[in-house]
């Protein structure tokens, strides 16, 4: 692409990928809604999809309010850094062959830089509060994702050593013969998890457990700036079923009759469907639970899987 | 990489801090201004809040960001290897795999030291030892 067009796809990805974000929030309670055998939000617009416009709305005109008792520089920049680190995370995905922001050889460590920067979000935010339930929530949040962020990387080590290359692009050509989700379905199973747990969504969303921390580590945040949280929450999902596409499910490889595009967007769209799913389906384990289930299970097994890739791969190769 | 590649990506950077500047601008200025009694106190679920919210921490988030820093680094190595993982060949699997099984004894160690378990430690290993005194 010239440098004028993909200049022109970055702001397209920008408000493609903060749109999408918006919508999920709807489509998210509406799906919960009908799988919880209830209506969700179904009053304004069609289907009530104008819902989203209205909550945008009414969270602009709530108080823009900064605890006097709070670290209020800190206060203020902890929810912008999760949306940033999360929104610079899109300018690596492969959409198609030649849709990219950037196609560096560290396309992938890149990905997992701007995970993990997303810690700081919580952590900073939880100690600014200086509220008792936001310090528990954020500490426990610290403390998840850096566990979970440790194996993480690891298990897509699999998929990095079969292809050769940290970058996306190249990955993704690597699959034409086979998607990665076959070889490596311990690492596809392990990078769910940690997905899940490093944008501690449902069910593994014990930094903010209401039923014990009230709301955790934003305990204290209200209007536009716990808006940002969600919107990062949100984006999060959006950024991790991006990369289990491009990484597991062939990225924008498919049969010819449909673009790259839209394979990709599709194969996304099922994965965004399951992690809604897994928020209504599975209940939320205890805290030491989720502790152990790192440390316990996911660690041994991403070392398994990458003792067993490299000895396969090897033998295959003769 | 020539520099020129890069320039879309630092558009879509000033976008993405011009995008958040906006969100937070526009909420500070359509915001509603209130202040009740209780606007400006910490929340504690209606409770008012007691003491300082710098309080002492149990000691298991501390071993988890050390095992962080131990574990981290050696997945740094292992990215290293993955790389040229086909140039390396059986060599140098042979060198990570002893690599991981030094890890994989570390492990072990915390494992069953009880350093991975919240709240209720299950420490073996030291059945002799006369038990810790709680202090009040």
């Amino acid at each position: 692409m010239s440098e004028m067009s993909t200049l022109l796809y970055g702001l397209v990805l920008l408000a493609g990928a903060v749109g999408l974000a918006a919508g999920l929030t709807w489509f998210e309670r509406r799906l919960l809604g009908i799988w919880q055998d209830r209506y969700g939000p179904n009053r304004l617009g069609p289907l009530g999809a104008l819902q989203v416009l209205a909550d945008m709305l009414k969270l602009l005109t709530k108080d823009d309010w900064v605890p006097p008792f709070a670290d209020r520089v800190v206060f203020v920049f902890a929810p912008t850094a999760i949306v940033i680190a999360m929104l610079l995370g899109f300018a690596v995905v492969p959409m198609s062959p030649d849709m990219h922001l950037l196609d560096v050889n560290i396309g992938l460590l890149f990905f997992l830089g701007m995970t993990s920067l997303a810690v700081y979000s919580v952590l900073l935010g939880g100690l600014a509060s200086n509220n008792k339930y936001a310090l528990l929530g954020g500490l426990r949040s610290a403390a998840q994702m850096i566990s979970y962020e440790v194996f993480m990387g690891l298990s897509l080590m699999g998929v990095v050593m079969l292809s050769g290359s940290f970058s996306l692009q190249a990955i993704v050509r690597a699959q034409e013969d086979m998607w990665f989700c076959v070889h490596q379905f311990l690492g596809l199973y392990v990078f769910l998890i940690a997905g899940i747990a490093e944008s501690h969504r449902l069910p593994f969303d014990l930094p903010e457990a209401e039923h014990e921390l009230t709301a955790g580590f934003h305990t204290e945040y209200g209007g536009m700036k716990f808006a940002m949280f969600m919107l990062g929450e949100y984006l999060g999902l959006i950024l991790i079923s991006c990369m289990m596409t491009t990484l597991f499910f062939g990225g924008w490889l498919g049969p010819g009759f449909l673009p790259p595009l839209v394979w990709f967007v599709l194969k996304t769209g099922l994965i965004i469907l399951f992690f809604i799913l897994l928020r209504a389906a599975i209940p939320r384990p205890r805290y030491d639970q989720l502790m152990s289930l790192g440390w316990k299970v996911m660690l041994p097994l991403t070392l398994v899987n990458l003792a067993a890739t490299g000895a396969i791969a090897l033998w295959m190769e003769g | 990489m020539r520099s020129t590649e890069l320039l879309p990506f630092v558009v879509y950077f000033a976008a993405v801090i011009l995008l958040v500047a906006t969100m937070l601008g526009l909420s500070w200025l359509l915001g509603q201004r209130r202040a009740n009694k209780a606007t400006n106190m910490p929340f504690e679920s209606g409770v008012i809040s007691v003491g300082s919210s710098q309080i002492q921490l149990s000691v298991e988030f501390y071993l988890i960001a050390i095992f962080f820093v131990i574990f981290d680094l050696e997945t740094v190595f292992i990215f290293a290897w993955a790389i040229a993982f086909f140039e390396l060949g059986w060599a140098g699997y042979a060198a990570i795999m002893v690599f991981i099984v030094v890890l994989g004894v570390a492990l072990i160690y915390e494992w069953r030291s009880g350093a991975l378990d919240w709240g209720q430690k299950t420490r073996r290993g030291l059945e002799g030892a006369p038990p810790i005194e709680e202090t009040p």
